[in-house]
């Protein structure tokens, strides 16, 4: 795949493959997948007995495997697919298989600009990662709350450091689990660790930890915060400054922390999934500030709009001066941006999508099972039986659609002004 | 009355070593005076101690009706106590307490339906939990479980490859049969997420291959998550860990908006029905579920009205009905339950009292979950389920709940009662149409 810029940006739709034509003999075929340029669409195809493969606009990939799933595109455009043969498991990129075999591969991640590939492992009774074909030299008895970091130079994981026999309590109280950073663990365990991850420039982790049953905090690098709370969620890292903010629950309403100190007065029902705008200037997360009653808040300020529901997938503009996220009401989704909801309900939406000038919102969604795209609220005309996520062109002003219709796959060039009018 | 008897568990008793009567009071007005509130008051303030709650309890009519069993006996042995002492109780009146809490009460909130005022007595056992939960004096199994649920995200230890495995083989084995199917993993946009409990991958597989089966057949649009978030199952719930239960029901609810699915369709399993569709969802803010959650009888039900789900032979043995309390009176789903029944089955033969009065299986609540130190008492605790069986004359039982099955498998074994339990989906998928069987 080239470069996003040089995708072809060409006003127009064409026909890329004709979903029914392989040119192998198949018994069925899984779900359709688009490549981020929209020039490919792939699927996993039943080839044979206990026998399966990948198609890729009509061309199936040689060799065949006993399984093969987890079809994803990589963010540079490279299929990769898991695959199985006579026991052991591999990696498929572009139909190259990994060297090595591993007892177990799931979970492909992908760097920031899809030039570097990660698996989990598990072989032989051990866990850990995959890197581009390479496994952590050390593995453990489990590890799970995988991450590859956006620049790929790092992988991290949950382990398991000390071995735990069945109904083991009170050794479990005193902390058998780890973060393992490329497979080194800290030196440090605790009673539970999830979500780490990792800071800009990858010299820092930052993870949920509970030290207690009952005490939770925020470790990073394995030193643990000074404060203790009743409950936390994921941590994040300031972009510039290395700060780390977390969701913390304190006397039952929850606030934000940064670095163990609280920057939200805990005032809410729930806080989560919250993100630093590019610039580091701003703090936004989810959140209920009434009970039963979801929006977004800026720096510890809740938006009007709010649902009932469930609000999900904020996104940032990337000026970072827009937010948009889905917000769900008596079970129909909208896109809600700048605090106003969009006027269409759907039975779906999917994650909104900016444009790289910031000016224009886009989102997949379904109504009446039929898909199509909506930006800045005004719904593309044509529906589709299938359509993949919008994607703007680097300008702006025209909008990529991937769709799937009368078991063809199309790609349209759509001036953004032809949909918004 | 009979001597009682306080069991010797592990957990309890290790952890009481490190209790001191400062920490235990200090705990007890904590959790009773910022988590309790109001509705703690109100009940304890209107409860007229009349009583008629005793002979709603299984275990009160088990036991020829012992006052130490009612659930106002249970509540005068535990949250009474403290309330009265203000906290200053010993270690041994905790350790009792926890037995009385954890392993003498199902949660089943039979007797809330008895009461002239609805005391959620249920509730006030919960506090007790919670109450031994910051005191570390759980019983040592459903506290294993529980650790479990944290480490891993589900309740049997199951890790991320074997849940994935787990599901390949049952896609292999059930092509041996439906050459077309298909388990598909981590589907976008599926109108289902199927969701289950952890004993499935690791002890009753048939149950995924059976679930796949009717998925396949009836022509659902389905997916199952290939991370953790699969288990819908709960205990620690069930510990009094409320902030392990709102983290578990995350991962379970943030799982289905990741597959953008529009339900989630869960096995036959009660307390896990509990967990997803009242407790779990609520604690992080829900008033109710952000996903729509169905259960496994109404989603029989909707097939079957929706024609989608045919019969193709009738279950010809009679068979009992048993009502699980979470999804009964929890739900109230007992209607459509048996209209399903007799979709599929000749003869059912109904067990009085039934329906949302039905008794509890007595494994419920996490009982069963505390492990065989409190087996024997669990299974003593609950003859008028076995009488209730028994009076049916019937030699297959339909129990859509894990825990039920637990419990009546016991008691079956117990009071030799010679009847096979099954659960409903197996009925369904011995006798459904299966178009693309070979």
């Amino acid at each position: 795949m080239t470069q996003y810029s040089a995708w072809d940006w060409g006003v127009g739709s064409k026909t890329v493959a004709d979903l029914s034509a392989c040119d192998c003999d198949i018994e069925w075929r899984e779900e359709s997948l688009a490549s981020p340029d929209g020039e490919q669409v792939a699927a996993v195809v039943k080839t044979g007995d206990a026998e399966f493969g990948v198609c890729v606009n009509g061309e199936c990939w040689e060799p065949r495997y006993e399984r093969v799933w987890y079809l994803k595109y990589s963010p540079d455009g490279r299929l990769t697919a898991l695959a199985n043969d006579q026991g052991d498991w591999t990696l498929c990129v572009n139909g190259e298989q990994w060297e090595e075999g591993y007892g177990f591969l799931w979970n492909t991640m992908f760097s920031k600009d899809g030039s570097v590939i990660a698996c989990c492992v598990a072989d032989s009774m051990t866990y850990g990662m995959v890197v581009d074909g390479v496994a952590w030299e050390n593995l453990y008895a489990n590890a799970n709350n995988f991450i590859l970091s956006p620049d790929g130079r790092k992988s991290a994981a949950v382990v398991q450091t000390v071995p735990l026999g069945q109904a083991e309590i009170f050794k479990f109280k005193e902390g058998v689990y780890s973060v393992a950073v490329d497979g080194e663990a800290w030196d440090v365990n605790f009673v539970n660790a999830w979500t780490p991850i990792f800071n800009t420039d990858t010299s820092l982790v930052a993870a949920q930890i509970r030290v207690n049953l009952f005490d939770y905090t925020i470790a990073v690098n394995g030193k643990p915060w000074a404060e203790i709370f009743n409950q936390v969620w994921e941590p994040r890292f300031h972009p510039k400054t290395n700060a780390v903010v977390a969701p913390v629950r304190v006397s039952g309403r929850w606030g934000m922390a940064r670095d163990g100190k609280l920057i939200w007065q805990p005032t809410f029902f729930q806080v989560w999934q919250q993100q630093f705008n590019p610039s580091g200037d701003q703090l936004a997360a989810i959140v209920c500030p009434e009970y039963g009653r979801w929006t977004l808040a800026v720096d510890g300020k809740p938006w009007n709009t709010t649902f009932g529901d469930m609000v999900m997938d904020m996104t940032y503009s990337p000026d970072g001066r827009r937010l948009a996220a889905l917000g769900k009401q008596d079970g129909k989704w909208t896109v809600f941006a700048d605090d106003r909801p969009w006027s269409g309900q759907y039975d779906m939406c999917y994650a909104p999508v900016f444009s790289p000038d910031s000016a224009h919102v886009a989102a997949r969604v379904e109504k009446q099972g039929r898909f199509t795209i909506v930006v800045n609220g005004k719904e593309y005309g044509t529906t589709f039986d299938q359509c993949f996520d919008p994607t703007f062109s680097p300008d702006s002003s025209k909008v990529l659609i991937r769709g799937i219709a009368g078991g063809k796959y199309q790609r349209i060039v759509e001036p953004v002004t032809q949909i918004i009018g | 009355m009979k001597e009682r008897v306080w069991i010797q568990d592990e957990g309890i008793d290790r952890g009481a070593e490190k209790l001191t009567p400062e920490r235990i009071e200090k705990t007890i007005n904590a959790v009773l005076g910022n988590e309790a509130g109001a509705r703690l008051k109100a009940y304890v303030e209107t409860c007229a101690h009349c009583g008629l709650c005793a002979e709603a309890c299984h275990f009160y009519m088990s036991r020829d009706k012992d006052p130490r069993f009612s659930p106002v006996g249970k509540v005068k042995q535990t949250i009474w106590e403290m309330l009265d002492k203000k906290g200053k109780v010993s270690v041994e009146f905790m350790k009792q307490a926890v037995q009385v809490a954890q392993t003498e009460c199902n949660l089943c909130r039979r007797c809330v339906q008895y009461c002239p005022f609805g005391i959620d007595i249920a509730y006030m056992m919960s506090l007790v939990r919670r109450i031994a939960h910051k005191l570390e004096i759980t019983p040592l199994y459903i506290q294993d479980t529980a650790h479990s649920h944290s480490a891993t995200m589900n309740q049997m230890w199951v890790k991320d490859d074997e849940w994935i495995d787990a599901l390949h083989w049952q896609e292999d084995e059930i092509r041996e049969e439906l050459p077309a199917a298909r388990i598909p993993l981590d589907k976008e946009g599926a109108e289902i997420m199927y969701s289950v409990i952890g004993p499935e991958p690791k002890f009753r597989t048939q149950l995924i291959y059976q679930a796949a089966a009717i998925m396949n057949e009836t022509g659902c649009d389905w997916t199952m998550p290939a991370t953790p978030g699969w288990d819908n199952s709960d205990m620690a719930m069930y510990t009094g860990d409320s902030e392990m239960m709102g983290r578990l029901k995350r991962m379970h609810f943030d799982t289905a908006a990741r597959l953008r699915v529009k339900k989630i369709v869960m096995g036959e399993c009660g307390h896990a029905f509990r967990s997803v569709y009242d407790t779990g969802n609520r604690v992080l803010g829900w008033r109710m579920p952000p996903v729509p959650v169905i259960h496994a009888l109404e989603f029989y039900w909707d097939l079957l009205n929706s024609g989608k789900l045919k019969v193709a032979k009738k279950f010809e043995e009679p068979v009992t009905f048993h009502d699980p309390c979470n999804v009964v009176r929890g739900r109230g789903l007992h209607e459509k339950a048996r209209e399903v029944v007799r979709a599929f089955c000749t003869n059912l033969v109904e067990m009085y009292p039934n329906k949302e009065h039905n008794y509890c299986c007595a494994a419920g609540g996490g009982v069963i979950n505390c492990g065989p130190p409190f087996k024997n008492a669990r299974v003593e605790g609950n003859r008028i389920k076995a009488e209730q069986l028994r009076a049916t004359g019937v030699k297959v039982c339909i129990a859509p709940c894990h825990n039920c099955h637990g419990g009546l498998e016991d008691i079956i074994h117990k009071y030799k009662l010679d009847i096979e339990l099954k659960f409903l989906g197996e009925i369904i998928y011995d006798c459904m149409e299966k178009p693309n069987a070979v």
